[in-house]
């Protein structure tokens, strides 16, 4: 599509569809609003008073009329919410080998990390074509990722991971926006995005120092935190090993709950036992998992703990 | 009806003249004289939310914070503007003060069921109200009206306590109108005035009491839980406490998107009452409009998680309160279509009231349709949180509620005052509110759509030329709310003294004297009709002979 003036452009493959869904939201209105518009004129003109026009017999009630205007708008109300729901749940089903990009947002700035361990802030690169699911948290309060060029928004939540995705299509610099209002400088937590050539973004990868891969990375913070002494070979506590947990079904039993649920040990389950430790407990264990919290590990290092755990459940499984 | 009786003499034994001393409207149980002291503080309001919103609009005219000296500040100055507009001018707006002073009135009654409790919710708006503008001087609150947490309860370094305590208590008062008004529909009404009699203005207070008396609480208790977290640390909706900042989001939707609709319900009624009348013709569709009225009262309390389509919640819920949200249409679209098939062979006069009338409808139309692009979840997506979303609530509240407030002032200030406003401002003013509002809105559409995001006090250069419109059109808006101000004032003491029906409109008001005497009616009203028994044809025979009898007359000098 060309670039029309007054109308955002269009990166991402999802663009198009919701613009489509917004065009014809547009035209709707347009069209009962001339309908009303009309109609309201002609009236006006023609019944103003003192016209020769005739009056008699003017209907004040009609069963037939008011179903007409029943009718037709629940019609059309019911297929632009089946269309829109379309397009919504395409949006919150992001395919399974989509790329992965880790934002962390605080108080005021966007931190992302690439699972290759390239870092950035307020800006994020992309390479074209390729589908990419954002894994998102904050730090402190409600903010909100947003890419208008994108048409793509998620909040981003303090204590719970969200999650967008989007295949751009468009090499370029597109805006990055907070959309929730979160404090002081709220109106600047903004950046870009930039879509690169695949060759390019390979080429930006690689460039400026990085600690190796956020598993890597993970790894090391598994170290320092002594995660091992107790998960590791040396129990000194009786822990469940981690390999192969993640993405498994885990037992666990629950406060005041006797009974044993199986979960799937994902994003969430897996974050919630470093920050709180107390709510899942895995069964035949003893509650004796310290709570870590941002003070100790930050959102970010978190993630690269998931990471690892992530990557020796994949060496697990492969073995 | 008094026809005997001249307007001086009739001025004389009103309830405007039952007592002049202070105690005399500061004690007064009078449901008028409460309406009035409604109406001087709400104005109040206005003007503080409207200065607020000026000097918003002056700031975004450049990309830069500029004008106004931090980001802090512009953040005090949105959420003031949000909090006083919602709580302190629309909410208590048409049903605080022409409900007030018109529901017992319509219904034949000599007052509201409970007068002494209908003070009391003045005086404990008031108390609200004093709580916030102290904050405000103190220092204001930055989280916007929403007032989400975490930031609020966790975060903001501002007076969030005291503003939440004054739009706690403020409830109150509207828990107490919206009592009174239902009891008094139920219990008050006059011999012959059935519920299929009751002009739709009285149907539409009813409609919004109910969501008033049944919404409200949940506001109370959500700032209430707010206030525990920040106070004492409960734990509620703090991650960090173990809490869970997307229950506050449905607490405080489930009250605000209903009280949506305590903002635009009795605008419906107030247009529902001057259609037929300078249409001279019964509104269409009588029952189908005050079934409409309680079906949008009651879709009303189960679409909140509309607002919430990017916030985390289930997609699953996303879809069931989309599809109630479509539903809204349904009952809206009879109320617009059915005020315009009431024009249809009518014989149409183009009053002010009419003006703002008219003006409602197209407004509204827009907002109410806008509303359906919102409600369709991929398009939300893309648009929640930006200037599309500002514009579309303000089409609903500006353009529909305050046109509607605005009309209703200028239908009924005969009535409230005893005297006529100058046509011929009137008129001029309606046409300045409706282009200015335009100009101002019309273009945070584009902007949202756009990508532009709310709340913020700076923003990239692109963005700039639709703001300047949105300026310019604010500054013309003003000048039309200052208008109406002005010669509504002077009216007071310059204009021409009403008779008790100025528009030779039905309705039980007008078949008292202008402005009424302190119980109303000189003797109890019986109702031996439907109500809105006009007839074109008559009205047009009345004008043409009104017409003959102007020619017949020798005449000095006609201009
Ligand atoms: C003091 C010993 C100890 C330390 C140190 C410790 N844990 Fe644990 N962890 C446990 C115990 C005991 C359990 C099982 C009981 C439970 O679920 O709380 C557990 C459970 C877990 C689980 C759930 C495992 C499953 O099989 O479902 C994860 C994930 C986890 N820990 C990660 C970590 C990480 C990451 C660190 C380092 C930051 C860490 N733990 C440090 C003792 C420890
Ligand atoms: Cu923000
Ligand atoms: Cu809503």
């Amino acid at each position: 599509m060309a670039h029309l003036p007054f109308f955002p452009e269009q990166a991402s493959s999802h663009a198009k569809d919701v613009d489509a869904v917004f065009l014809a939201g547009m035209g709707i209105l347009a069209f009962f609003t001339a309908l009303i518009l009309i109609l309201i004129v002609t009236f006006l003109v023609r019944y103003r008073r003192g016209t020769t026009a005739e009056r008699d017999n003017a209907p004040n009630t009609s069963l037939r009329i008011e179903l007409l205007w029943i009718g037709i708008p629940l019609i059309i109300s019911i297929g632009m919410f089946a269309w829109s729901a379309v397009v919504y749940y395409r949006l919150y089903s992001p395919p399974a080998d989509a790329y992965l990009v880790d934002v962390v947002a605080k108080q005021w700035m966007f931190y992302l990390q690439h699972p290759e361990g390239k870092r950035e802030i307020n800006e994020l690169h992309v390479p074209l074509g390729r589908p990419l699911r954002l894994r998102m948290i904050s730090q402190d309060v409600i903010h909100s990722f947003y890419v208008p060029a994108f048409r793509a928004k998620q909040d981003v939540l303090p204590g719970r991971y969200t999650s967008l995705w989007f295949q751009p299509t468009r090499v370029g610099q597109y805006h990055l926006f907070c959309a929730e209002y979160c404090g002081t400088n709220h109106a600047v937590m903004r950046g870009t995005v930039e879509v690169m050539e695949p060759a390019d973004y390979e080429r930006w990868l690689g460039s400026g120092s990085s600690e190796g891969s956020l598993a890597r990375q993970g790894e090391q913070l598994f170290q320092k935190h002594h995660c091992g002494g107790c998960h590791g070979p040396s129990q000194n506590v009786p822990a469940p090993p981690l390999q192969g947990v993640y993405g498994g079904r885990v037992p666990v039993t629950r406060e005041g709950d006797p009974s044993t649920n199986f979960i799937t040990a994902d994003d969430r389950y897996i974050h919630d036992s470093v920050r709180l430790p107390k709510k899942e407990i895995v069964a035949g264990f003893e509650p004796m998992m310290p709570t870590y919290d941002q003070t100790e590990l930050s959102e970010a290092d978190l993630l690269k703990l998931i990471a690892y755990i992530k990557s020796i459940g994949a060496e697990e499984t492969s073995k | 009806m008094s026809v005997a009786i001249a307007p001086e003499e009739r001025m004389a034994r009103s309830y405007l003249t039952d007592g002049y001393n202070l105690k005399s409207w500061l004690l007064t149980t009078d449901h008028k004289r409460i309406g009035l002291l409604y109406m001087v503080s709400i104005t109040l309001f206005f003007f503080v939310g409207g200065a607020a919103a000026t000097i918003l609009r002056l700031e975004l005219m450049t990309p830069k914070g500029d004008l106004i000296e931090t980001a802090d500040a512009y953040n005090r100055m949105f959420t003031l503007h949000g909090v006083v507009m919602v709580w302190f001018f629309l909410i208590p707006s048409i049903p605080a003060v022409l409900g007030n002073f018109l529901v017992p009135v319509m219904i034949g009654a000599r007052d509201m069921a409970f007068p002494k409790l209908n003070l009391l919710s003045w005086y404990i708006f008031m108390a609200g109200g004093i709580i916030v503008l102290a904050t405000l001087i103190a220092g204001g609150v930055d989280t916007g009206w929403t007032f989400y947490v975490p930031f609020s309860s966790m975060f903001s370094n501002t007076f969030v306590v005291p503003a939440a305590a004054g739009v706690f208590i403020v409830g109150f008062s509207s828990i107490l109108t919206g009592l009174n008004i239902i009891v008094t529909t139920h219990t008050m009404r006059c011999p012959g005035m059935t519920w299929d009699r009751l002009p739709l203005f009285v149907w539409a207070q009813y409609a919004t009491s109910l969501i008033m008396v049944l919404a409200t609480p949940v506001l109370a208790i959500t700032v209430a839980l707010l206030a525990a977290e920040r106070i004492w640390g409960v734990g509620i909706f703090d991650p960090r406490l173990g809490g869970d900042p997307i229950l506050f989001q449905h607490l405080f939707w489930f009250y605000s998107h209903p009280a949506v609709y305590i903002m635009i319900l009795p605008g419906f009624g107030v247009v529902s009452e001057i259609i037929p009348c300078f249409a001279r013709r019964p509104i269409f569709g009588y029952k189908f409009m005050a079934g409409a009225l309680l079906a949008i009262a009651f879709l009303g309390f189960i679409v909140w998680g509309h607002h919430m389509f990017v916030s985390g919640q289930s997609m699953y819920a996303g879809f069931v309160f989309s599809i109630i949200s479509f539903l809204v249409a349904i009952p809206s679209g009879i109320k617009v279509f059915n005020w315009t098939a009431t024009l249809y062979k009518g014989s149409i006069r183009f009053d002010t009231p009419m003006l703002y009338a008219l003006g409602f409808i197209g407004l509204f139309t827009i907002g109410g349709l806008t509303g359906l692009i919102l409600a369709s979840l991929a398009v939300d997506v893309h648009v929640h949180d930006t200037y599309f979303v500002v514009a579309h609530f303000h089409y609903i509240m500006v353009g529909g509620m305050v046109m509607a407030y605005l009309g209703g002032i200028h239908f009924w200030w005969p009535k409230l005052t005893g005297r006529m406003y100058s046509e011929w401002w009137g008129k001029l003013s309606a046409l300045i509110v409706f282009f200015g509002f335009n100009l101002t809105f019309f273009p945070q559409f584009v902007l949202g759509y756009l990508g532009m995001p709310r709340r913020v006090y700076e923003y990239t250069e692109d963005y700039q030329i639709l703001h300047i419109m949105s300026t310019l059109g604010a500054s013309i808006l003003a000048v039309g709310y200052l208008l109406p101000l002005s010669y509504l004032i002077l009216s007071l003491w310059f204009g021409k003294h009403a008779t008790g029906n100025p528009w030779s409109a039905t309705g039980l008001e007008w078949q008292t004297t202008s402005p009424p005497p302190t119980h109303n009616f000189e003797e109890t009203p019986v109702v031996t009709e439907a109500p809105y028994a006009y007839d074109p044809v008559v009205a047009e025979a009345e004008y043409r002979a009104s017409l003959a009898e102007i020619e017949e007359r020798p005449r000095v000098n006609h201009t």
